[in-house]
């Protein structure tokens, strides 16, 4: 018993280090004082001289600032389209094309990402030359972009939501009177809200460490965050790189903690009103 | 229930050679029926048989594939669920999760744009009919099931419609709360005067609660009447054998009057004699059906040669307020008999392979052509 808990814990440990040893090391390297990446400089780490560099330098800011708009109407726009996709393919019954559209609407999460950025980037250049839409590019075309390959996430997460509740509860909805879009605002709506919370996060993820995508139909002015990141690593890694990552860890890491805890406190509130009605009969 | 008599000069529901096709699947084929007024009327047949079909029609989730519904007179072809002068309740009660009890059913009224004060009026009259008045804040995930099933009641009869469609209203309770149930469905629906259509699969479901019985089975209606009437005179082999128990012997008339009846069948030595005629060509090939609450048991030969036979007990069951004897036939047959236990003392009953005489009146079996 004791031997395999030894095992086991070793293995899990393995595992974890695995994992997050690549970014544990960026996130000490990041307190580092010297200018060269890998060498460490013991006499004066750590240091928060490259966080203070970090601030000073606007083009970083300002690409973080464009990254973060761009994932915000990313995912607000796939939650939209998807949770309309998503709608159609879980409860408008089978419909002529079904599979066709099931089919056309996830493809975009197996494509490969190069081919998707130049479809775009020759559909918008080809735009531009017939109806004089969209003007260049720039962020309004890199949302666009992300929109069509996040919306496929959303269509999934939506459709396995409404696949798990019982289609019961908008016919009786109707059965009481209630027109068809006042089921959809008051009945389904309300419910599938956790998928569209969890399909806007994912949305935003996916479109906030978008790089291949971007890069093909970004224009001058529009360069994202993980595009700013890659040009400047491929000048040569410095060390505010490591910075600016670890506060994006943090920051994501954050986001876990805090929504975990949250979804455990619903589920043990749940837990407990359903023993309340248990013996409450 | 079945000692009511049915008020037949209002047709409420009327139902005109409605068949429903799913592709080549024909699950409701051809059934026209009428429901009255103020009847609670159980549409009663196993699974796939088409029940809930035709009730789906009924609320409109469906539409027929051909033959008419009526409603009060009106022709509901075309009329959205949500027009529709009837109410349903879920077999899974549909209860939305996300809002209080009290929320659940105001809904339907918030539909119809009353007044607050006056949906709030109905809403507490509602629960307090069903007995909910206290859980009123409550979700339906803190509630027992029993309250789910009174809060998806309240919720349909909160609208007053005439008619409410109910499925499978009791399939999820445990039997205690069933029969409970039962009877407080029953008051309910005499104190509003609302006509209930009930589908089940549940034979014991369909007798206590229903004025009249609609079997069906493979799309059709094949037998509609009282609880009694379909209970005593099942009119094919199907009806006799779904509800209830029954004992079936294939024979072959041998004597056929207008007054009475012989009949021989293989597995009896003595023929059977039936008091009253049947139609059917002469030496037809017939059904005797036997229920196994009318077939006297005894250790004693019955006087007469026929309506009789003889065997051993091979298996007893004890269900308390009475008894279930298998007896094997000397032609290997075995018959069910029902025995209700009078005596609290054992001492008299018959036990395990006692040879036992079986007897029954004439006017018990019933002869089926079908």
């Amino acid at each position: 018993m004791n031997n395999r808990g030894w095992f086991r814990n070793g293995m899990l440990g393995l595992g974890l280090a695995f994992l997050y040893i690549p970014i544990l090391s960026m996130m000490v390297f990041s307190f580092n004082n010297s200018r060269l990446v890998t060498v460490w400089d013991a006499e004066n780490s750590p240091t928060l001289r490259w966080y203070v560099r970090l601030l000073e330098n606007d083009q970083l800011l300002g690409a973080a600032w464009i990254s973060v708009q761009i994932a915000a109407m990313t995912a607000t726009g796939a939650v939209i389209l998807g949770t309309i996709a998503g709608l159609v393919l879980a409860r408008f019954g089978p419909f002529r094309g079904r599979a066709f559209l099931s089919a056309m609407t996830t493809a975009p999460l197996v494509m490969p990402e190069v081919i998707t950025g130049i479809a775009m980037l020759l559909l918008f250049v080809s735009l531009e030359q017939l109806i004089g839409w969209p003007e260049g590019r720039g962020m309004l075309t890199i949302t666009i972009a992300h929109i069509t390959f996040a919306m496929a996430y959303v269509t999934v997460v939506v459709q396995s939501r409404l696949a798990g509740f019982d289609d019961a509860l908008e016919e009786a909805a109707l059965d009481l009177g209630a027109k068809p879009a006042t089921v959809f605002f008051r009945i389904t709506l309300p419910l599938i809200v956790p998928a569209l919370v969890s399909g806007w996060l994912l949305a935003f993820t996916l479109s906030w460490d978008d790089v291949v995508i971007s890069q093909f139909v970004s224009g001058p002015g529009s360069s994202t965050l993980p595009m700013e990141i890659f040009s400047r690593v491929r000048r040569g890694v410095s060390p505010d790189i490591n910075a600016l990552a670890t506060i994006l860890v943090l920051i994501v890491a954050t986001g876990v903690v805090l929504s975990t805890l949250y979804m455990k406190h619903e589920e043990k509130r749940r837990l407990r009103e359903e023993q309340m009605a248990r013996s409450g009969n | 229930m079945s000692q009511k008599t049915i008020d037949r000069s209002h047709e409420y529901v009327r139902i005109e050679g409605v068949t429903k096709r799913f592709g080549d699947f024909v699950a409701v084929d051809n059934v026209s029926l009428s429901i009255f007024k103020g009847e609670i009327f159980c549409l009663l047949g196993g699974s796939g048989c088409g029940k809930t079909t035709l009730l789906r029609m009924l609320a409109g989730f469906e539409s027929p594939t051909s033959g008419r519904l009526l409603i009060d007179g009106q022709d509901m072809a075309g009329i959205p669920p949500y027009d529709r002068p009837v109410n349903m309740m879920f077999q899974s009660y549909a209860l939305f999760p996300h809002m209080t009890v009290e929320k659940n059913v105001a809904f339907g009224l918030e539909q119809e744009g009353l007044s607050k004060a006056e949906i709030a009026k109905r809403v507490g009259e509602m629960l307090d009919i069903v007995r909910l008045g206290d859980f009123a804040r409550r979700k339906p995930h803190q509630l027992s099931g029993g309250q789910r099933q009174r809060v998806a009641l309240a919720r349909a009869l909160v609208k007053r419609p005439k008619l409410l469609l109910l499925d499978e209203p009791l399939g999820a309770l445990d039997k205690k709360l069933r029969e409970h149930t039962q009877f407080e469905l029953i008051n309910l629906q005499e104190q509003l005067g609302v006509t209930f259509v009930v589908v089940t699969h549940d034979q014991e479901e369909a007798m206590t609660l229903a004025t009249r019985i609609g079997v069906m089975n493979k799309g059709q209606i094949v037998q509609v009447g009282t609880p009694t009437d379909i209970y005593e005179f099942p009119n094919s082999r199907f009806v006799a054998d779904f509800i209830g128990s029954v004992n079936m012997f294939d024979g072959q008339l041998v004597e056929d009057e207008p007054g009475h009846v012989r009949i021989r069948c293989n597995e009896l030595e003595a023929t059977v004699f039936v008091s009253h005629g049947i139609s059917a060509p002469p030496e037809a090939k017939v059904s005797v059906a036997i229920r196994p609450e009318k077939i006297e048991m005894s250790r004693s030969a019955p006087v007469g040669t026929e309506n009789c036979a003889k065997g051993v007990v091979k298996e007893i069951a004890y269900m308390g307020d009475l008894s279930v004897y298998l007896v094997r036939l000397e032609s290997g047959r075995m018959v069910r008999v029902t025995i209700p236990n009078v005596e609290r003392h054992a001492d008299e009953r018959i036990v395990w392979e006692e040879t036992v005489h079986l007897s029954w009146r004439p006017s018990s079996p019933v002869v089926l052509t079908i």
